[in-house]
């Protein structure tokens, strides 16, 4: 083992989007044969890291250097033929190839500029060798269940001979019996010289195998846990850091009846997950959980998109069968979608046309639209919320994202909501935007709206949340009231144990 | 902005190009040879563009979805031959053409169920719809020539697709009618706004609540019954169905007059009055080779390399204006 030279050092990286700074001089070492853990809440910068190792976005400014030598990957295949592997959380194997032609993806063997099957059949067998999965080559993944699929991908990712090797939440499809699999084929990995970076929300597989756990928060660099402090409490505590001040501005609301009660509700994503809880109307409930916790298929099936497997709905205490969203619409549910630029909206349609669209019914005169009267309701209704636009003709393509997100608003609040689901409502969208769509959702609580935050930023569920929900595999695993809710409280019912 | 600049922004993103086309190979032509001018001779591209026209624009309504109608020309050789024979065993001729058209209708609506129910792709759905409905209408025909003779008994019908009022050909007053009221539901119905909205993002209209299925299956009736609508003045205007070649890859001119329109494949664009004009160049089109003494083996070549010129000067346009 060369544990001379570190594998993999990042320095002082930083990297800034449009009005978000991602990274801010952070730095991360792995050594050969080392597992590093990087932590951190949804956000911290995790992803941003690992991409900026896999040449998909470049960094501001740092340095990365491989092996002793400095790197800058510019591509994914760049990355590659530096040695390092990547297993992403979700599946990038394709199901329309056999297990072979997945593994040598992009590499393969060639003979007379033909494919080389036998030598690619050989590779095959050994990488799924390397991961313990018993497959011929030529089975096609479709064929394969998901957990054996994610094997796919590590060993695709082993068939490289990657120097480093990227684990991003690898056991989120992975049965208990599949992950201890992983764990073993990790152990082993470490004993060949392979740095490895393991990115989990499941801290029970830290500890149980990680050398040491880098921590990261909003961007920064947290801290460092050596391996005799990888506890639960320790790495929470860590992620966590400090404590958010309450917002001054906040107005504790007293709210009304139930609107809203969901019982055992559950959704494709997890069918053995159920969903129960009630919405006031004037409260704001705030969604947390993990990245596929399944919080937007819970909004989706609400609203009727994907409608739910099993469960009830009431609505003002009559149950109510969501089948689509004409239904949910119909009963006054509305939903702001999480991807503002294919869900939300058409982006290729103007302001009006975006915002007329599913009130078009109520400015007709015989099927056709009245361009009157939906001139003048969308001008009220886009200068309501101060839409920043030279004219409600522009394409929603050319707005920024916090006026996107008020034209989606402005299409739903015209229609007298009863019960508002906003699944990430700012995402994307910079500071003093964020400011104005959070003003928009106190508004529509005081005039006695049940409202729905779903969020994975943190601080925006403590800042806007009368109470806030914990969603875990689909299961609500907790209701905080405002003064209890915290991080900490939040994060603890969110993480798996196991 | 007022309405009157957004109708100008309109005008010059959508139709203006096709009709500069249009007139340029209309100069070009009548300066070579004078007789296009000739009242005759407008008459009869007229008389082809009214029909092919109307089943252009009810191809169009389904290429705004994102969809494609690759069944058109068969189910020509389909009606025509019904047509032909309910006539033939004395049908009244009211009912031989609201069975004509009913029967575009039926075909519309099984297209719609199979690409929104059954989810399968509109390509396919209407590949195998030109397969089937072809074998069906020369299986029906015995595979013989159908005609209408003297139309004994229906001696009104032949003049609709033939005959002209006011020096103008009726079928290019019904295309002006059928045209006037599609213009008014694509451009101001509250059905024509969903449309564009699901073509372009069947998702974000879903979220919006529109019922993207219905939408898209009223496209494929309105496709089906202007077929059907055709399928009868075409059958006049040929007076005999040899169920084998008749309408043999109308469709084609059908997506091409669309796409010179100004529809997108990609669904969610679409002008009535881009698609009556590029109809028309077609017609003109295939006029020019003809008069200008092109050997007509070469017509289809021209076509294609008229419709690539129009589409890539759209395209060229397109980004010069995101530049």
């Amino acid at each position: 083992m060369s544990g001379l030279v570190p594998a993999l050092i990042m320095s002082g990286i930083s990297k800034r989007y449009p009005g978000v700074v991602a990274l801010n001089n952070v730095s991360l070492s792995v050594m050969p044969g080392e597992v590093v853990a990087l932590l951190g809440e949804n956000g911290a910068g995790k992803s941003t890291m690992m991409k900026i190792l896999g040449g998909v976005v470049q960094p501001d400014s740092g340095t990365v250097t491989i092996g002793g030598t400095p790197a800058k990957p510019a591509s994914p295949a760049d990355a590659g033929k530096l040695g390092i592997a990547f297993v992403h959380q979700e599946l990038s194997v394709l199901d329309n190839l056999d297990v072979a032609g997945n593994i040598n993806l992009g590499r393969e063997p060639r003979k007379f500029g033909m494919l080389d099957v036998p030598a690619m059949h050989a590779i095959a067998s050994k990488a799924t060798k390397r991961v313990g999965l018993d497959v011929h080559p030529t089975t096609p993944l479709s064929n394969l269940p998901i957990a054996h699929r994610q094997l796919i991908e590590i060993a695709r990712a082993l068939a490289q001979d990657a120097k480093i090797l990227i684990l991003d939440e690898p056991t989120s499809s992975l049965t208990p019996t599949e992950t201890a699999t992983l764990l073993d084929l990790i152990r082993e990995l470490k004993s060949q010289g392979v740095a490895v970076v393991y990115i989990t929300h499941r801290l029970g597989e830290v500890t149980a195998v990680a050398d040491r756990a880098v921590v990261l928060r909003d961007g920064n660099n947290a801290g460092e846990l050596a391996k005799a402090e990888l506890t639960h409490d320790r790495m929470v505590a860590a992620m966590v850091g400090r404590k958010i001040a309450g917002d001054i501005s906040y107005v504790p609301l007293t709210p009304g009846e139930v609107v809203l009660d969901v019982k055992d509700l559950t959704t494709l994503r997890h069918p053995a997950g159920k969903a129960s809880f009630t919405l006031r109307a004037g409260e704001i409930v705030g969604m947390a959980g993990l990245v596929g916790a399944g919080r937007t298929e819970l909004a989706e099936a609400l609203f009727g998109i994907t409608p739910a497997v099993t469960g009830t709905i009431s609505l003002s205490g009559k149950p109510l069968a969501i089948t689509s969203a004409q239904t949910a619409i119909a009963n006054r549910l509305y939903l702001v979608p999480e991807d503002r630029r294919h869900h939300g909206l058409v982006v290729s349609l103007s302001i009006r046309e975006n915002i007329s669209l599913p009130d078009l019914a109520n400015m007709q005169t015989a099927g056709l639209v009245n361009r009157v009267q939906e001139n003048r309701i969308t001008q009220e209704r886009a200068n309501a919320l101060t839409v920043k636009a030279p004219s409600v003709e522009m394409a929603a393509a050319n707005l920024s994202g916090g006026n996107q997100q008020k034209v989606v608003l402005a299409r739903w609040l015209a229609l007298s909501p009863k019960v508002m689901i906003f699944d990430e409502p700012t995402r994307g969208i910079d500071v003093g935007a964020k400011d104005e769509i959070y003003r928009l959702i106190r508004a529509l609580a005081a005039e006695n709206v049940a409202v729905l935050v779903i969020s994975s930023d943190m601080e925006e569920v403590l800042r806007i949340s009368d109470r806030v929900l914990v969603l875990r595999n689909g299961e609500v695993t907790g209701s905080i009231p405002r003064s209890d809710a915290t991080e900490e409280s939040i994060l603890r019912l969110a993480v798996h144990h196991d | 902005m007022t309405n009157k600049a957004s109708l100008k922004t309109f005008l010059a993103r959508k139709e203006l190009g096709i009709f500069g086309l249009l007139v340029l190979l209309c100069l070009m032509t009548s300066a070579q040879n004078p007789n296009f001018l000739r009242p005759e001779n407008l008459q009869n591209m007229a008389r082809l563009t009214g029909i092919y026209g109307i089943f252009s624009l009810g191809l169009a309504f389904v290429v705004i979805t994102g969809g494609i109608d690759l069944s058109v020309g068969s189910v020509f050789a389909l009606l025509g031959v019904a047509l032909a024979m309910l006539l033939e065993r004395g049908a009244p001729p009211v009912m031989a053409v609201l069975i004509t058209v009913g029967l575009g209708a039926a075909i519309g609506v099984l297209h719609g169920i199979l690409v929104t129910k059954v989810k399968l792709q509109p390509f396919l759905v209407t590949l195998c719809g030109l397969l089937v409905y072809r074998g069906i209408a020369r299986t029906v025909a015995n595979d013989e020539t159908k005609g209408f003779g003297m139309a004994k008994g229906f001696e009104w019908l032949p003049p609709i697709a033939n005959s002209n009022t006011l020096g103008i050909p009726n079928t290019f007053w019904l295309l002006m009618l059928v045209a006037v009221i599609l213009w008014v539901v694509l451009h101001r119905s509250v059905f024509g706004r969903h449309l564009i909205a699901v073509g372009r993002s069947e998702d974000a209209a879903r979220y919006a609540g529109i019922n993207a299925n219905s939408v898209i299956m009223k496209a494929y009736i309105i496709c089906g019954v202007l077929t059907g609508v055709a399928s009868i003045l075409l059958a006049f205007f040929t007076n005999t169905v040899g169920p084998a070649t008749h309408g043999n890859s109308y469709e084609l001119y059908g997506i091409a007059a669309a796409v010179l329109g100004g529809c997108s494949l990609r669904g969610g664009e679409g002008s009535v009055v881009g698609v009556v004009l590029g109809a028309t160049l077609l017609r003109v089109l295939q006029n020019l080779v003809t008069l200008l003494h092109i050997p007509s083996s070469l017509e289809f070549a021209v076509t294609g390399a008229v419709i690539m010129a129009g589409v890539l000067t759209d395209e060229i346009l397109r980004r010069r204006r995101k530049a």
